[in-house]
């Protein structure tokens, strides 16, 4: 009922979607590095991957504004970063004082913050792009290809197969809770935060206990279909000349940022 | 609405305004976009047993969900003469008893007693209270000797059992019963029919299970497709074949 | 949202490059001993076993319980599982967990997901079970307090290392940020504690076998409590300095060379970002920016636009 939730697959037919998964990864990777190692304030860079990013979403055929759409997610480490205005050597904005701490704003410490932001957004649009335009399945083959020890890939399949059992699991438990959290008018409710914990740690322990002992059954019936240690999916992957070609066009256009980037221009 | 032809039968079911639970032209569609009610009407009054039936897929249980709130859709759910809102839900909550189909759905607490004490002691409850009210429930069901066993090790009768306790002891005004005899052996089934049967409280009971209906329930609603197709005595309803075959049931 | 992310995992561009491979460095260490050592133990059998827990793992962190005031708090796990199924293989379940999260979910970045393991995953799990490897013999009550008390620790070395990771990485100010993120984990280990607590407790009672002598938990070396150990008088040292001196660490980074906030200064780069009429003053600069993205945006809807009424056209 709620598989959509967990899959943040759209399928698709576009040139994205048909490239080898280990380009996709790849290319995203490098393009988070590489905004990070722009430096701060490098806006007319930041503004071109902007770009490479918006034309990324239109070859995967989802629109243009596809993760930018997604993008807005509340980051409680915005506030972390809001310290680094006060943090970094420059010419001072303005001063407070708190008790005993002078806190200093300067110029290089907003652009600080501005530009982590920044590149914070940009990286995080590429990696939902990734997981849109390939399946789960062929990311985790990717890795594997990507020499990622075979046992945490197997056991990040194994995550994935189960995940939407096990949350299924811990809905109906949360539904039961609910349908007894009951109010009787005149009377407090809820019960402590200790108790609260109590029952939490209850729930937690009995799905331990479901999922410890479904394990079992699980390694049985996989043995009866012949498992032996490897999880296959359907689209075995080589890599083509489109993968090489497309990949290395994607690499350089990022390389060529940081000409604009590291170089003022006049 | 009833099932309105000359009732060969010399009892009928009583006029009921729905004093202990009102459904009113209920709709529903979940997020994906599938429609699963389409204007469900019902009415229940105290002292009713009612049992609900139809194929798998008709929304019975998506319609049970909407009686304490977990699904809310649009119509109007009264229960006990109070409209369900969101703001009084946590009190709804008490008057409602929802037993699903999976009673270890139900079943969190590792003993039996903090798992019927759950309710009561999220209510606020006083020790005292708690304590009486846990004793009571198992007491209805018949399993006062559970009271300290693990939930994780009974039978599936037992948890049955125990899962409709821990829900009585919030004493609510309508029991509402989820295939409560799917997977029991003959005698936990022998022994569920008779609980209910004995328990004096308003019934709304969704089952595959028609010889249990028969025996059971005065009053029957067909739903099929999510709407309601019959809603009338039992007898009467069981006697149409052409009926139940239409709605993927079969005569006991 | 089912899911909700807890305020530890960090997002990609908060972390310096450097900090990231550093993390990433001491991640990949970590785990390939933790892979040997489970190979080792458990063998194949056991992998399917790793992977329900983390799907285990996974759905817990989505149960919550209401604090106070409409927030919530939600389990990390990283003690829980060590204790519960050993330290390394607590480790490499941790690992997917936060792997898939990052991965699927964004919640965490992927440079970064380095350090979000090895400060979720790996820390919480040695020094959870560090500790708590120290009452292996003892009553069940011993082992729940302890086990407490380990969750609660785990979780505030997490917050630290994120924080000095921040620090280093020039993205937080030090006496800020760790004052700021060990005080809310204060209050977030006590329930990672409460639930750690119960979640043992219930399994104390209906499946003691499973946490028992011969249990795998009961298996990792001593070493484990020396770990434990380090990790804890290192929390408890550096925790106190780093928000009131931070000075002293300042200068200790320095001489490590850990700052990498020494490129060219940003000032020069700007040069040509000025607006005309306000001169070389910061402000200028920071419109500068803001009128960049501006332009940018202008762009692409301009381009989205033109490239639809081309196709509306065909």
């Amino acid at each position: 009922m709620h598989d959509n939730v967990f899959d943040r697959f759209h399928s698709g037919e576009s040139l994205l979607h048909r490239l080898d998964p280990r380009v996709k990864v790849v290319v995203t990777v490098i393009f988070i590095i590489s905004n990070v190692l722009l430096p701060d304030a490098a806006w007319l860079a930041f503004g071109l991957s902007w770009l490479l990013l918006l034309g990324a979403n239109m070859l995967s055929g989802l629109g243009i504004w596809f993760s930018f759409k997604r993008s807005f997610v509340a980051l409680p480490f915005a506030l972390a970063a809001v310290t680094a205005i006060f943090s970094i050597p420059g010419n001072a904005l303005w001063n407070w004082q708190i008790g005993l701490l002078t806190l200093t704003a300067t110029d290089t410490g907003v652009l600080r913050f501005l530009s982590i932001l920044v590149r914070s957004w940009l990286s995080v649009q590429m990696a939902i792009l990734l997981v849109a335009v390939t399946p789960f399945p062929d990311l985790i083959h990717a890795f594997e290809h990507l020499r990622v020890p075979a046992i945490l890939t197997t056991i990040v399949a194994f995550l994935y197969r189960y995940l939407f059992v096990l949350t299924d699991e811990v809905m109906r438990l949360m539904r039961a809770r609910e349908s007894r959290s009951a109010t009787l008018p005149g009377h407090k409710s809820g019960g402590n935060v200790f108790w609260r914990a109590r029952v939490v740690g209850n729930m937690t322990g009995q799905l331990f206990l479901r999922s410890f002992e479904r394990s079992d059954r699980i390694y049985n019936a996989m043995l009866a279909r012949g498992y032996q240690g490897q999880i296959r999916t359907l689209h075995a992957h080589t890599m083509h000349r489109a993968d090489w070609l497309y990949g290395l066009v994607a690499v350089v256009l990022i390389l060529s940022l940081h000409v604009v980037g590291h170089f003022p221009l006049g | 609405m009833p099932v309105a032809h000359k009732s060969k039968f010399d009892f009928a079911l009583p006029e009921c305004d729905g004093d202990v639970l009102q459904i009113s032209e209920l709709k529903f569609s979940y997020p994906d976009g599938h429609q699963a009610l389409y204007g469900v009407s019902l009415n229940l009054c105290q002292g009713d047993k009612v049992a609900l039936v139809g194929p798998n897929g008709a929304g019975k249980s998506t319609l049970m969900l909407h009686l304490n709130g977990i699904l809310s859709g649009q119509g109007h759910v009264n229960v006990g003469g109070m409209e369900l809102t969101h703001e009084n839900l946590p009190i709804i909550r008490a008057m409602v008893g929802l037993v699903f189909q999976n009673p270890d759905d139900q079943l969190f607490s590792p003993t039996v007693f903090e798992d019927v004490a759950f309710g009561p002691l999220h209510m606020g409850l006083p020790e005292v209270e708690v304590r009486a009210r846990v004793s009571e429930a198992l007491d209805q069901v018949r399993m006062s000797n559970f009271r300290d066993r693990l939930s994780h090790h009974l039978s599936m009768g037992e948890k049955k059992r125990i899962a409709i306790a821990t829900v009585l002891s919030m004493r609510p005004q309508i029991l509402v019963l989820d295939e409560p005899s799917a997977g029991l052996d003959p005698r936990a089934r022998r022994s569920l029919i008779n609980l209910l049967r004995d328990l004096p409280i308003s019934m709304l009971v969704s089952t595959h299970d028609l010889a249990m209906v028969k025996e059971l329930f005065p009053r029957m609603v067909i739903m099929d497709e999510g709407r309601i197709v019959s809603d009338g005595l039992t007898m009467e309803l069981l006697d149409n074949e052409e009926l139940l075959e239409a709605h993927g049931l079969e005569k006991p | 949202m089912l899911y909700a992310p807890a305020p530890m995992h960090i997002p990609d561009g908060f972390l310096s490059l450097a900090i990231s491979i550093f993390s990433w460095v001491m991640t990949v260490a970590i785990l390939t001993i933790a892979i040997r050592k489970t190979n080792k133990a458990l063998g194949e059998r056991q992998v399917p076993l790793m992977g329900i827990m983390a799907a285990f793992i996974f759905a817990a962190q989505m149960i919550n319980f209401p604090v106070a005031g409409g927030t919530s708090g939600h389990l990390l796990g990283g003690a829980l599982a060590a204790i519960i199924l050993g330290p390394w293989a607590g480790m490499l379940v941790m690992t997917a967990v936060i792997a898939v999260q990052g991965l699927l979910f964004q919640d965490g970045g992927l440079l970064v997901m380095g350090a979000n393991i090895f400060n979720m995953g790996l820390l919480t799990a040695a020094v959870g079970y560090g500790l708590y490897r120290t009452v292996i013999g003892r009553s069940n009550r011993t082992k729940l307090i302890v086990a407490g008390l380990a969750a609660w620790v785990s979780v505030m070395t997490g917050a630290l290392a994120t924080s000095l990771e921040l620090w280093l990485s020039g993205t937080a100010k030090l006496n800020i940020v760790v004052p700021a993120m060990l005080g809310v984990h204060t209050l977030i280990g006590i329930g990672e504690a409460l639930v750690t607590v119960a979640a043992l407790a219930f399994i104390f009672r209906t499946r003691p076998d499973l946490l028992g002598e011969q249990s795998v938990s009961a298996k990792g070396g001593r070493g484990w409590v020396v770990a434990g150990a380090l990790i804890t008088l290192a929390v408890v040292l550096l925790s106190p300095l780093a928000s009131v001196d931070p000075d002293g660490l300042n200068r200790v980074a320095l001489d490590l060379g850990f700052f990498a906030t020494e490129t060219a200064s940003p000032i020069n780069i700007l040069g040509g970002y000025a607006i005309p009429f306000l001169g070389e003053t910061p402000l200028s600069r920071i419109l500068a920016g803001g009128l960049g993205v501006l332009v940018v945006a202008g762009v692409a809807l301009l381009a989205a636009r033109l490239l639809r009424k081309r196709t509306e056209s065909t």
